[in-house]
């Protein structure tokens, strides 16, 4: 595992990955999509528009995910120093961020017809638009800090302090009395929805995690890639003439 | 370790805070303003403000508390005083938890001090006057060692008064929700006080734990 965190390592590991991933996303997407839309029954009580939720609830847990994934790699930022969790802490922020906003914008359009109002400040609705918020603070925070070592640590601690809002969006259905249904795939006792309903809900949500792999490791590289060419114009603008490019292509990381 | 480099570090602060830039009136004068300008913006009824009145000065005091926040760190950065407390014998947790303190008697106290009278621009009533009170100086506490994470990450920046603001905001809304909860509970008869208040003591009392190791991480690996 540790070879492949090696960036030397992982760029052509991801250029064999990424054709066989965007295959797979694509296939999952094309399953996903027909199931949802053409072979699902519509609800008895919500009718068609309870369709947005093949969209709605994959965007859901992949706006948990992400930030999940970006605490995984804070945690590899702050103990191991590791440049690769940078590039994959910064890469995962915008994709979270517009995980969340697909599924702030898609329960808006959802609670329009249901519920009456396109917004309430209920506790499920609230800890993801904070979640959102979250998003775009570290988001701000990269591109405000310019040493890239430096944003990375500072982004990777605030991640961890944002982490506490992760089991409060979990568990708010549970811990309030919210408009916002309560779990029904991922729950005590199996779920609670229709299997015909279930499979297109279950393949989408591998199509979009598999999207989100697909566009993170994509992020990563190019992050990968900008580490390099700063340190190459770094390197040049200071007349480094004795330092030999072939070699020094392998490095990676901002200056400490 | 004897607690008096904590105490020197403690009266040191208050000095700074008191010479520069007038201490806690600005914050003072400032929740004043920002009382004062509510009633403009939604009109003088009286029983509107008596209502929203707890919520108005917990915004304005959640607002206060960021006065002056980003110089918390930065101004020790500047003038080297931070390096010399980074290479200290004594914990960085701990001075960061003596520097908050001092912060919180300077900006958080005396608007718990003067909420009551505010309060009372507002309409509210004497039970409401103790409920905000007493879930300021519960919650205030909370704020300013939150607020001290945003003052570490942006310790180096030069102009980072605004992304503070917009990384520590998010994180301050739980305790505004309880806060709030716990100072309008008076309000009506089905809101209980102590179940929120008590949250928000729990919450104050995790922030105390947790964030001070926060803040000191952040000013390692930020001012390295």
């Amino acid at each position: 595992m540790w070879k492949y965190a090696n960036p030397t390592f992982f760029l052509p590991l991801v250029a064999k990955l990424l054709p066989w991933l965007t295959g797979a996303t694509v296939i999952a997407f094309a399953i996903g999509i027909w199931g949802a839309f053409f072979s699902a029954p519509a609800d008895y009580q919500q009718g068609e528009t309870v369709r947005i939720m093949y969209i709605h609830v994959p965007a859901a847990w992949l706006s948990m995910f992400c930030y999940a994934t970006m605490t995984a790699s804070a945690l590899g930022t702050l103990v191991w120093r590791h440049p690769l969790a940078d590039a994959a802490q910064k890469a995962a922020a915008p994709i979270g961020a517009a995980f969340t906003f697909i599924c702030l914008v898609t329960g808006s359009l959802w609670g329009k017809p249901m519920w009456g109002t396109w917004w309430v400040w209920d506790a499920r609705l609230t800890s993801v638009l904070v979640l959102f918020v979250i998003y775009l603070g570290l988001i701000a925070l990269w591109q405000t800090i310019e040493d890239p070592g430096r944003a990375a640590r500072g982004a990777a601690i605030l991640t961890l302090v944002g982490v506490v809002n992760l089991p409060i969006i979990k568990f708010s259905v549970d811990w309030w009395n919210t408009l916002h249904q309560p779990a029904s795939v991922f729950r005590m006792g199996g779920p609670t929805i229709a299997p015909s309903m279930l499979w297109p809900l279950l393949v989408m949500g591998m199509a979009f995690t598999l999207l989100f792999t697909t566009l993170h490791l994509m992020a990563t590289r190019n992050e990968i890639l900008r580490r390099r060419l700063r340190r190459l114009s770094i390197m040049a603008a200071s007349g480094d003439t004795h330092a030999q490019p072939t070699h020094r292509l392998t490095m990676t990381g901002g200056v400490e | 370790m004897s607690p008096s480099p904590l105490m020197a570090l403690f009266s040191r602060e208050i000095r700074v805070a008191r010479r520069l830039g007038g201490g806690s009136t600005m914050g003072i004068i400032f929740f004043l303003i920002l009382v004062t300008i509510v009633p403009f913006a939604i009109g003088p009824d009286l029983n509107l403000l008596s209502r929203i009145g707890p919520a108005i000065l917990w915004i304005a005091a959640l607002l206060a508390t960021l006065l002056g926040l980003d110089r918390l760190f930065q101004a020790d950065h500047e003038d080297g005083s931070l390096d010399l407390m980074l290479t200290s014998d004594t914990p960085l947790e701990l001075i960061v938890l003596v520097k908050c303190l001092a912060h919180w008697v300077v900006t958080g106290l005396p608007l718990v001090i003067a909420a009551p009278l505010f309060g009372l621009m507002l309409a509210l009533d004497p039970q409401a006057l103790w409920a905000v009170t007493l879930s300021l100086l519960a919650g205030t506490p909370a704020l300013a060692l939150l607020g001290a994470i945003g003052a570490a990450l942006t310790v180096t920046l030069r102009r980072g008064g605004l992304l503070m603001a917009i990384l520590i905001l998010p994180l301050a809304i739980p305790v505004l929700i309880f806060g709030v909860s716990a100072a309008s509970a008076s309000l009506s008869a089905t809101t209980p006080f102590w179940p929120p208040f008590l949250i928000l003591c729990a919450l104050t009392l995790a922030t105390l734990a947790a964030a001070p190791f926060a803040v000191a991480a952040a000013l390692r690996h930020m001012s390295e």
